[in-house]
């Protein structure tokens, strides 16, 4: 997914971006309004983070020119203060979703997520291998044409694999990955969902290598 | 935080007293004014009227042949007729000898006096009667004749007239009384008026409206809110200041926070040794911790603030937990945790929606967060005569058992926590919230199976 991310602190700037990369993702980043406006006159993208305090304005004013303007681009605000002392909510001025800082990524994730399935998603994302398709999007899973229902656990297992296909990752990556920092998980947690995920890829092309001690990986036949 | 301010007397009631008395002082002035005058007058018209009878009884007295003759005009009394039933006396005297008439009717006093006609009042027959006496010089071949006629009158019609006027006057007297206090009252309330209307337009204000007074007032008040527009504008730059302060804390407090937590998330993601991967896992968690704790505080302070200056509007609880509802999906998503919205018919309620928003938010965070994965939230609302609720029951490992009320208060997390990050200030807030909104909060655990059950509940409006 391409997404713009206009952000004035660098440092957190670079970290999200080096994080968005890490899951497959194609970003822009502008420091300040005026550079995300020259950004968003040329390129689409699939989706736009704002931070809302910036050097040369608020954003909830490129916020509300922009879809004043018909921007039809999901917008999740990102936001230092809280909604509670935010009197004009950024809801109320076009964005799609918010969140404060500092944000678990994988929620942030998730709530792009969401608010691109709400919009209705776009076409170039979705992935072919063999009989399945796998819209990375809408989180929606086919073999050979019949939808599957993948837990949400399951699906962001599948989309680590499916992101980097044929790389190994070790069990202790993908608890990292999967699981929330509050929970103390063993290790043995995850040979749960890749047990269910190989049951939900039974027919698929798609299969889930086991590499003895070192991790899974995924492969196609 | 509201004393109540001590009154001492008022200015309406004054006004009223002081205006009132006026005008029965007035009345009564007018009664007896006009009631002496009313008299005075029908005294003298029976005066002129006896004396006009006397004079005319006295012309046609005159000597023919050396006698005194007399002829009593008809009209000398008819005149006096008119008034009434009151009876009529006369006496006729000649160089006071008793000519005809009522011999024992006393002359009118007193008998020295020079000015004719006299006229005195006596008593006569056990009633009180009006004399009149006058006399007329004749001359009897060069011998004076002195003729003295005095006519008297009853005074019961007059009395009656009188004391048919006094109630007339009396009337009258009330009616000006009437009139004045009517008057007054008005006045009065239009003197108050204006001070009802700034109190009024003070008060009707939500607490964050902290604009100077600008209708139009008397010149009178001019000073009184002249101070008030001065002591609003310093409150709302103060507490601009506090809230721009709570808003800038939160800013730098978090903005770093989330550079360091993205950036130990990336780490973790490249490093490949064990103890590297759990030094920054623990990182991550203290950092959670901290801007968890961070945020909640200033939230806190942010509620704490907002509940002293209340600004409440008619909200319909029903769509905004909906909404809450669909925010917080992705997040319960994360655990496969099922959210699930009972549906209901909207529900009003007063309140702070903001507050609001932030207690349900709260309750629904921790819902998520003491339950396992893949597990069902369910959340339905309560509509009672007087109350709405909602109730959020999850399946998680539900509150202790022992310090249940103590949950509410600052910093104090539950011994079933475990490893759960929190800061112990949400059930604060919701307490708090609860509370400024005259609502309640019940915390239990669900009668049947596992988690917890909190409802929440507010006024209807
Ligand atoms: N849904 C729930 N299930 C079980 N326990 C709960 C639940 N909600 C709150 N608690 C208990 O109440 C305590 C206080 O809650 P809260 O004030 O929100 O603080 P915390 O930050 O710990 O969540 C928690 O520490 C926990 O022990
Ligand atoms: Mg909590």
């Amino acid at each position: 997914m391409r997404y713009l991310l206009v952000e004035d602190n660098l440092a957190l700037a670079k970290a999200i971006l080096d994080r968005m990369s890490l899951n497959g993702h194609v970003a822009d980043h502008a420091a300040r309004i005026g550079t995300a406006n020259d950004y968003l006159k040329v390129s689409d993208y699939d989706l736009i983070l704002l931070d809302i305090m910036l050097p040369d304005g608020d954003g909830r004013q490129l916020l509300k020119e922009y879809r004043a303007n018909s921007g039809k681009t999901p917008i999740i605000a990102l936001t230092a203060r809280s909604q509670v002392s935010d009197r004009v909510g950024v809801l109320d001025l076009g964005a799609d979703d918010y969140l404060t800082k500092p944000f678990d990524f994988s929620e942030l994730e998730a709530r792009c997520r969401a608010v691109i399935r709400r919009q209705g998603g776009a076409a170039e994302n979705i992935k072919r291998f063999g009989n399945t398709v796998y819209d990375g999007v809408s989180g929606k899973l086919r073999v050979d044409d019949i939808p599957i229902r993948l837990r949400n656990r399951e699906l962001r297992l599948l989309e680590i694999f499916i992101n980097a296909p044929g790389q190994l990752f070790s069990k202790s990556k993908l608890v990292d990955r999967l699981f929330s920092y509050e929970d103390d998980v063993a290790e043995n947690a995850i040979e749960v969902y890749v047990a269910r995920l190989r049951k939900k890829l039974e027919s698929s092309d798609l299969k889930i290598i086991t590499e003895r001690g070192m991790g899974y990986r995924l492969s196609l036949l | 935080m509201t004393d109540r301010v001590r009154a001492s007397g008022s200015i309406r009631g004054r006004l009223l007293i002081q205006l009132l008395s006026g005008a029965g002082i007035l009345a009564l002035i007018l009664f007896f004014v006009v009631q002496n005058f009313t008299k005075q007058l029908a005294e003298e018209n029976q005066d002129n009227i006896l004396r006009a009878s006397v004079t005319s009884i006295l012309d046609v007295a005159a000597v023919q042949n050396g006698q005194i003759t007399i002829d009593i005009p008809y009209s000398a009394f008819s005149m006096l007729g008119n008034v009434s039933d009151d009876r009529v006396f006369y006496k006729i005297t000649q160089n006071n000898i008793f000519l005809t008439g009522y011999d024992s009717l006393p002359d009118a006093k007193p008998a020295k006096s020079l000015s004719q006609p006299r006229v005195s009042t006596a008593n006569y027959l056990g009633e009180e009667v009006r004399l009149v006496t006058s006399t007329r010089l004749l001359s009897n071949a060069g011998v004076p004749v002195l003729i003295s006629v005095t006519i008297a009158q009853t005074r019961n019609g007059q009395k009656q007239t009188l004391a048919f006027i006094s109630r007339r006057v009396s009337m009258l007297g009330f009616g000006f009384f009437a009139i004045a206090a009517i008057l007054t009252v008005y006045s009065a309330q239009s003197t108050v008026r204006p001070l009802q209307q700034l109190a009024v337009s003070v008060s009707r204000r939500g607490p964050q409206d902290l604009r100077p007074v600008a209708a139009p007032i008397p010149r009178e008040m001019v000073p009184l809110v002249d101070a008030l527009n001065k002591f609003m504008g310093r409150l709302k730059k103060s507490l601009g200041q506090s809230e721009e302060f709570i808003a800038e804390a939160a800013h730098r407090v978090r903005t770093p926070l989330a550079t360091v937590r993205t950036q130990a998330e990336v780490a973790l993601h490249r490093v490949e040794q064990d103890e590297n991967r759990v030094a920054l896992r623990e990182m991550i968690r203290a950092i959670d911790e901290s801007s968890r704790a961070a945020g909640q505080l200033l939230d806190h302070a942010m509620v704490t603030f907002r509940t002293d200056y209340l600004e409440v509007q008619k909200l319909d609880l029903r769509e905004m937990v909906f909404d809450l509802v669909e925010n917080m999906r992705p997040v319960a998503d994360l655990k496969d945790i099922v959210l699930n919205l009972e549906n209901s018919s909207p529900l009003s309620i007063m309140g702070d929606s903001i507050l609001i928003q932030n207690a349900v938010r709260n309750l629904i965070d921790n819902a998520i967060k003491y339950s396992p994965v893949e597990s069902l939230v369910k959340l339905r609302f309560l509509q009672g005569p007087r109350k709405i609720g909602l109730i959020i029951q999850d399946e998680g490992i539900g509150f202790p058992k022992e310090d249940r009320s103590d949950l509410t208060k600052r910093f104090v997390r539950g011994s079933n926590v475990g490893g759960r990050i929190g800061s112990g200030l949400g059930l604060t807030i919701v307490d708090d919230v609860v509370g400024a909104h005259g609502g309640s909060l019940s915390i239990e655990n669900n009668a049947k199976g596992n988690g917890a059950c909190v409802t929440l509940c507010f006024p209807s409006s």
